[in-house]
């Protein structure tokens, strides 16, 4: 599959988000701690845009009703429009994970100087062999 | 008798208490003179007033006396009548409306063992639910231990409408004590009339009443899934009796809706709710809220996902039907022996042992 240039990796900082076309469709992108994920940004529900929703933590059952564990802050995305949430890491939504998810895309960081060979497609990103950028496949 | 109901197990019989003095012989001592003295009167329900025409079938009404108050009548008329190999007494002498918990404690110890002495006592075929104090959840326990030995007792009944949402954690001692001792909940219709039976104020009219309960349920229903009760006891089994249930495919399809958005706020429910309700909810099948001449029925069945939530029930005396039509007419033979027979089974694990 052709591997898409997006952009500079330093111009996403961790906890930040951008949202790339790619191969026509939009692909909303998130660094959690360094680690890059990205999702296809339409949710399965309605079709929100899920770019410009917010991000919490996993909120999980604890030992009994009532009990909460809360984890993984800010890697778990919510629909804007009704609420639904999806794990950044898998696109999958929390409440029904088998059902209901959105697509997942690989997210690598490649250095400059290997961009100038193939897959990669990087007509409108300006590539310099200094800096290291994000790629996506799709 | 009709040929294709034989062998059915009818899980909502209403046996009246004749009058206030039927029970005094089983009483405490105290109560039993509290009774003169104080002067307490009958404890029929509100909810079902003697002469309401939905209260008794005509024919099936005892001139000069209750409904339902003769045991004869009611196995004659609601077991042989239809046939049926066992039903289940649910009691609605009003012993949840009293405001003093002591005194709500005692009278449903003598309505349970009045129950038991003049009702199971009499005909084999009789069961019956404990009914228990729900103005105090550790007395209502007491009381499903007091009575869980004597096994013809297959259930915990509470009322639809009480004090506050049925899945409230103060009320779990009588889950844990239900579910301990292998007895459903069965939640019957009805109201102690302390918070008006709509949501937006009291309303005027017995009809009003009636088709609002209906909410109640669904209510209790969603308090119960969301505060973690069928999570926290994952055997327990919820009876909704004379609740109707063509509601539920609307009802299961809300509720899923909102859960995906919001389960966050409910992690021990950590499954689809339609899942859990389908798993551990039953219904009792009268009174049937649809047409039951087309294939209305049995669309709603389908789309509430499951041929295991209904439980036949008559609902004698309350005039719910006439003639011998308890069972719509058209629905397919295997789904009527699951009603009639393999549903009330697999609910009430008492009644497997002696009548299956």
């Amino acid at each position: 599959m052709p591997k898409y240039v997006i952009g500079p990796a330093a111009d996403l900082q961790p906890g930040q988000r951008l949202i790339a076309e790619v191969a026509g469709r939009k692909v909303v992108i998130f660094n959690l701690g360094g680690e890059f994920f990205g999702l296809f940004n339409r949710c399965p529900h309605q079709g929100g845009d899920l770019c410009m929703g917010r991000t919490t933590g996993l909120v999980e059952a604890g030992p009994e009703p009532g009990q909460y564990s809360y984890s993984r802050r800010g890697e778990i995305l919510r629909c804007p429009w009704h609420g639904w949430e999806f794990d950044i890491r898998t696109g999958k939504s929390r409440a029904e994970p088998d059902r209901v998810r959105t697509k997942r895309y690989e997210v690598e960081v490649r250095p400059g100087k290997d961009l100038f060979d193939g897959p990669y497609q990087a007509e409108s990103v300006p590539v310099v062999i200094e800096k290291d950028y994000l790629v996506v496949e799709a | 008798m009709n040929a294709s109901m034989a062998g059915g197990i009818d899980c909502d019989l209403h046996p009246a208490v004749p009058g206030i003095a039927a029970l005094v012989p089983y009483l405490d001592a105290q109560w039993a003179d509290a009774v003169a003295q104080r002067g307490v009167h009958d404890l029929e329900p509100t909810s079902y007033p003697l002469r309401a025409p939905l209260t008794s079938r005509p024919d099936w009404r005892i001139a000069g006396a209750k409904p339902g108050s003769s045991p004869e009548q009611l196995c004659s008329q609601a077991l042989d009548g239809f046939g049926s190999r066992a039903g289940i007494l649910n009691c609605l002498y009003a012993v949840t409306t009293l405001f003093s918990e002591d005194m709500a404690a005692a009278f449903a110890r003598a309505l349970n063992d009045w129950l038991a002495a003049e009702w199971l006592d009499k005909d084999a075929r009789l069961r019956a639910s404990i009914v228990v104090p729900i103005q105090s959840p550790e007395l209502a326990a007491a009381e499903i231990e007091r009575r869980a030995a004597d096994r013809r007792f297959v259930q915990v009944l509470l009322p639809c409408l009480a004090d506050q949402p049925l899945g409230r954690r103060s009320l779990w001692p009588i889950y844990e004590a239900a579910a301990r001792h292998g007895l459903p909940v069965g939640i019957h219709a009805g109201s102690t009339y302390r918070h008006p039976v709509t949501p937006v104020g009291w309303p005027s009219y017995f009809t009003e009443d009636y088709v609002n309960q209906a909410q109640g349920f669904q209510t209790q229903l969603t308090s119960l899934v969301c505060e973690g009760v069928f999570s926290k006891f994952p055997t327990l089994k919820v009876v909704l009796i004379e609740s109707g249930f063509t509601w539920l495919p609307a009802y299961l399809w809300r509720l899923h809706k909102y859960w995906r958005g919001l389960r966050m706020e409910i992690p021990w429910v950590d499954r689809p709710p339609p899942e859990i309700i389908r798993e551990q909810v039953r219904f009792t099948l009268q009174p049937v809220d649809a047409p039951v001449d087309g294939d209305a029925l049995l669309r709603i069945l389908d789309q509430a996902g499951s041929d295991e939530l209904l439980l036949f029930s008559t609902d004698y005396p309350h005039w719910q039907f006439d003639g011998q039509d308890a069972l719509p007419p058209l629905l397919p033979y295997s789904l009527k022996t699951k009603i009639l027979i393999d549903n009330p089974l697999a609910t009430y694990p008492r009644l497997k042992e002696d009548f299956a």
